[in-house]
């Protein structure tokens, strides 16, 4: 799994990427009470709007790492946004992108570097 | 502003020490939420009880010869008929009829008129009335007062414990007694909905009853995140948002504030424009929406069935008790009726929305003790 200075998270298989927010963005959102995943075919660019999470206080944008197309989203997610909540770097991802290179993945933050940053904020 | 120069609450250790999260608000380090989150405190103080610090409000008294016919050179409420023990909601107008501010203003003894107002508009609050009511009345602010509200159905038994005076008040009943050992100023009303009090005590001594009524289990402590949301479902407008200078309380709903006896007299600032409204002369009117889909935040545009904009949201959020988006906009009158199908537009879509009565969560005011 790699990691963004906007604390979201990759997980790569193949040329796939699943994408979400991580366990610390979840805690400082507090309950999620809606999600808006993007539409399946979409093209997205890196540091560009993914998705959009909201709270009961505001809404915030989830940027997608890495450039692509987007296969699925996490449609359960409009029933049962709490799921980001409770499982934020697994059943609670966002959408499946796949992705034109495979580089741009490496050169996001793995685990360690991520907690290091998280203890700089 | 920066964090150093932001003003603290009498409360604000204990707010640190329950592991709120700090915001900037008003000029003052308020606590946004604490552990248990915004959805948490929310269903809590609709349930229960919850304490809120509104520490950051204006309060001041109003005194000189005739303090109750001044005030209604600034407001269009009936304050020469204000009985002793009474609290009323009203608005400060411009000269436009526009509002300045809105306020709660009563008499829990007969020394003068005791006035809560919003924190953020405070500082202008006092000079509009200094410069208005100069010669009349005397501004006597009580800022080393704290203000805290016990708010939800299980606040009138706990505070029954502490003052059992209190409980004898019916909503916007106030009365200054003695409460926790100190002179307190008490009034059975709020801003969530639910039955409750507002609580005006010495500052020093705000840490030891903040705390002796979190020892309740019945009570949590609420931060302005719930705040805001428990207000939006109770239909009640947040200054700077809903209601501004520009606002007449005719568009605003807010009817109720103008009073029969100055509706008749038409004495107060702003009366041409805001007796027209009465007339019918309205451009726009606040409604209550409920949206579906994404939540409908401040700013977003209301267009009519057929994609025209019409108006805008000035609140909107999740509602935790309902579990749907609802929110606060203008829109012209044609359109204000509960029932009416309209659109919201959230990030360049177009979403369902349709007007309905407000409250949205029906207020549980104890009217009669």
């Amino acid at each position: 799994m790699r990691f963004t200075k906007d604390h979201e998270w990759v997980s790569l298989d193949g040329d796939v990427a699943t994408i979400g927010i991580t366990a610390y963005a979840a805690e400082q959102l507090g309950d999620v009470v809606f999600v808006e995943t993007p539409e399946v075919g979409k093209s997205v660019t890196a540091g560009e709007g993914l998705a959009v999470v909201e709270s009961v206080k505001a809404a915030s944008d989830v940027y997608a790492p890495l450039s692509g197309e987007v296969l699925e989203a996490n449609t359960a997610l409009a029933e049962a946004p709490e799921t980001v909540n409770q499982a934020p770097e697994a059943e609670g991802w966002f959408a499946k992108v796949k992705i034109a290179d495979a580089s741009a993945y490496e050169a996001l933050m793995d685990r360690a570097a991520y907690d290091a940053f998280l203890e700089t904020l | 502003m920066s964090e150093e120069t932001l003003k603290k609450t009498p409360l604000h250790a204990a707010h640190l020490e329950a592991g709120a999260r700090m915001v900037p608000f008003a000029g003052y380090s308020m606590p946004v939420q604490y552990r248990d989150g915004v959805l948490k405190e929310h269903l809590w103080t609709r349930e229960n009880a919850g304490l809120f610090d509104v520490s950051h409000m204006g309060q001041a008294r109003l005194r000189g010869v005739s303090p109750l016919s001044a005030f209604e050179e600034v407001t269009p409420g009936d304050f020469i008929g204000l009985k002793p023990g009474k609290q009323r909601y009203s608005v400060l107008l411009n000269k436009k009829g526009g509002i300045i501010d809105d306020l709660m203003a009563g008499r829990p003894d007969d020394d003068g008129l005791f006035v809560v107002v919003n924190g953020a508009c405070k500082e202008n609050d006092f000079k509009v009335i200094d410069a208005e009511l100069a010669g009349q009345v005397r501004i006597d602010r009580l800022e080393d007062r704290a203000l805290m509200a016990l708010q939800g159905p299980k606040a009138a038994e706990v505070l029954a414990n502490h003052a059992p005076d209190a409980a004898k008040l019916a909503f916007m009943e106030t009365a200054a007694l003695q409460a926790f050992g100190v002179d307190a100023i008490i009034s059975r009303s709020g801003y969530t909905g639910e039955d409750g009090y507002e609580i005006s005590v010495p500052g020093e001594a705000a840490l030891r009853i903040w705390n002796t009524l979190l020892a309740d289990e019945r009570v949590r402590p609420i931060g302005l995140g719930a705040r805001d949301s428990l207000r939006l479902e109770a239909g009640l407008p947040l200054y700077g948002h809903d209601l501004d200078e520009t606002v007449s309380p005719i568009e605003a709903g807010l009817g109720f504030a103008v009073s029969k006896k100055r509706r008749d007299a038409r004495d107060f600032p702003g009366a041409s424009r805001i007796t027209a409204e009465l007339a019918g002369e309205l451009t726009r009117k606040a409604v209550g929406l409920k949206v579906e889909g994404a939540p409908a935040r401040e700013g977003a545009e209301i267009a009519d069935a057929e994609g025209a904009v019409v108006g805008v949201i000035t609140s909107g959020g999740f509602s935790p008790s309902l579990g749907y988006p609802i929110a606060l906009g203008f829109v012209p009158p044609a359109l204000a009726a509960a029932g009416t199908e309209l659109k919201v537009i959230v990030r360049g879509r177009a979403q369902a929305a349709q007007v309905v009565a407000t409250p949205f969560v029906p207020h549980r005011y104890v009217r009669k003790v």
